[in-house]
């Protein structure tokens, strides 16, 4: 009897997580469509984002995440090979970087606004823009990607190393021809995840890209993420309930887009090194 | 690292190490920086305070007033704790819940379908979770209890996005228990609701309070979702349907147009923020380090 009443409720707590999270997509599915075109994809928004669309977001959003990856990915990518080919063994360095890196992880994007704000902005006089929106971003992805590619590097088999050796292959060969190419799919999956994270952040972005929805003419200009615009539509803005809907819509499909990908690169490769080992 | 690739002696091998460990200080500094500059621009703040000797005034309560330069925070920290620990009390019941019924009730395409619900919603945007909160739960608590957007608010929609995370991480915990254990109960007869939670509960629980702890983090940090529906009030959480306004809030806020010290005790808040988040992160680092020593013994 117990048994049975803890198997229910067990079932019970599961449909209510359920129902209420299907509640909540599908007044985003429900309440975005209908105010949704494929106009509103591409016009300026009009009367404070009340009616037309979100063109000039939409660029300013993939404006930013384009510096944030540039910046953040090369970098990333390089710190991730430090740490697991270069890096001495227990190098107190590569230890205390990587903690650092598992802290900066988990910082508010509120505060990396506040960052963002005092040294982008301020001090590296760039002002409200795209480009210390995007640099605020590339710091805030940066912790995450870095360990998903040095976990994936480390995962390479330490025998295809000694096989380049014995082939005679330089480090560098080795590195380029060997353990990116094994590693790939977690590089693209940290890639992914820092898309996403950057797509969908909103707090960092307040005091670093601003609230400007006009089109961006230059990487100086302050521009409006759609997270930002969303925001400002719900709260600041009366009757922008439609709007705001249609361009959470937009953003989730993104995200989600995105998301299913890193996924299934995640398992693909998973499968892929079971098959090898 | 490794065997394979210890010392080499060709000149563009050496050259690449050096240009990625200028790459890694690099890194290092910028994280360095970030730190640096929360201490440097909440400086004028905490130096103004330690001269003038009362630093408890910060904690204790004399109010939100920063034109008047009055900076009571104890108000907006007891928020931030409140909505966080209403969060947790009401999310980690649910995703443990969640967690037990993926692992051992569900039928595999019932628990693909679950699962696959949960990471999507683990990729939600938070200000979409705020606008759904601000446009669908508020008018319903207002109809109840006005004002609608309060603690309550803040705190049902933090549960929703803390929720997949929970479940996710405890149900991974929960599936790397080894399958003997379970074995073991099956045959000494226990019922299946002994198994679970006096067997393989205890026998998760670290992985579970790693997730549990990270998670906390991330709803003491989230700022957007609960700007949107709690109000926004300074004042002591004194019940559920009250408005409150968490720090993370107050620095989304204020910073438009904070000058001078105000916007240095923003500042200083956003470090109190993240010593918070250090705190809880290592205390995850523990109990995860723990698990895996344990693990390797056991």
């Amino acid at each position: 009897m117990a048994d049975r009443l803890f198997a229910w409720l067990m079932l019970g707590c599961a449909v209510l997580v359920v129902a209420s999270l299907l509640w909540v997509l599908s007044d985003v599915l429900i309440e975005g469509f209908a105010h949704f075109s494929w106009s509103f994809l591409i016009t300026e928004p009009v009367d404070a984002g009340r009616s037309g669309g979100i063109g000039p977001i939409l660029i300013s959003t993939l404006w930013i995440l384009l510096i944030a990856l540039a910046a953040a990915l090369p970098l990333g990518l390089g710190v991730a090979i430090w740490l697991s080919e270069f890096a001495p063994r227990n190098s107190r360095f590569a230890v205390h970087t990587g903690i650092t890196l598992d802290i900066l992880a988990g910082v508010p994007s509120i505060v990396y606004g506040l960052f963002g704000n005092a040294f982008f902005s301020i001090y590296l006089g760039m002002g409200f823009s795209l480009l210390s929106g995007g640099l605020t971003l590339a710091c805030m992805i940066l912790p995450i990607f870095v360990r998903t590619c040095e976990s994936g590097l480390r995962a390479v088999s330490d025998d295809w190393r000694k096989g380049a050796l014995a082939l005679g292959m330089t480090r560098s060969s080795a590195i380029w021809h060997i353990l990116l190419p094994a590693a790939r799919p977690a590089i693209v999956a940290g890639m992914v995840l820092g898309i996403g994270r950057a797509t969908a952040e909103t707090a960092a972005l307040l005091f670093t890209s601003g609230y400007v929805d006009r089109m961006p003419e230059s990487l100086l200009d302050s521009g409006r993420a759609l997270a930002v615009h969303i925001y400002d539509l719900s709260m600041n803005v009366t009757g922008g309930d439609g709007a705001a809907y249609a361009s959470a819509l937009v953003l989730v499909v993104l995200i989600i887009s995105l998301n299913t990908l890193a996924q299934s690169l995640v398992d693909n490769w998973f499968k892929r090194r079971l098959v090898v080992s | 690292m490794s065997i394979a690739m210890k010392r080499s002696n060709n000149r563009v091998d050496r050259r690449l190490g050096q240009i990625f460990s200028l790459l890694s200080a690099g890194a290092a500094l910028l994280l360095m920086l970030i730190v640096l500059f929360l201490l440097n621009e909440s400086w004028p703040f905490l130096a103004s305070f330690w001269h003038e000797g009362h630093w408890l005034d910060l904690f204790q309560s004399q109010g939100w007033y920063p034109l008047e330069g009055r900076f009571g925070m104890t108000p907006m920290i007891l928020a931030s704790i409140a909505v966080t620990l209403g969060a947790m009390l009401l999310a980690l019941p649910l995703g443990l819940a969640n967690a037990i019924y993926l692992e051992f009730y569900a039928s595999p395409v019932t628990a693909r379908g679950f699962r696959l619900l949960l990471n999507l919603l683990a990729g939600v945007p938070s200000v979409v979770f705020g606008l759904w909160g601000l446009t669908r739960l508020v008018p319903l608590i207002t109809q109840w209890q006005p004002p609608g957007a309060s603690l309550l608010a803040a705190i049902l929609v933090l549960t929703l996005m803390i929720l997949p995370t929970i479940a996710l991480t405890s149900a991974s915990a929960l599936a790397s228990v080894p399958k003997d254990l379970l074995a073991g109960s099956m045959a000494l007869g226990m019922r299946r609701k002994t198994q679970i939670l006096h067997i393989m509960l205890p026998a998760a629980r670290s992985g579970i309070a790693s997730g549990a702890l990270l998670a906390t983090a991330r709803a003491l940090g989230e700022t957007m979702a609960v700007l949107m529906v709690a109000g926004n009030v300074v004042q002591l959480p004194s019940g559920l349907f009250e408005p409150v306004r968490v720090l993370t809030a107050n620095i989304a806020l204020e910073m438009a147009y904070a000058m001078g010290d105000h916007r240095a005790s923003l500042f200083a808040s956003g470090l109190l923020l993240t010593l918070l988040v250090w705190l809880l992160s290592w205390v995850a680092h523990r109990v995860n380090s723990q698990s895996q020593r344990l693990a390797h013994h056991g």
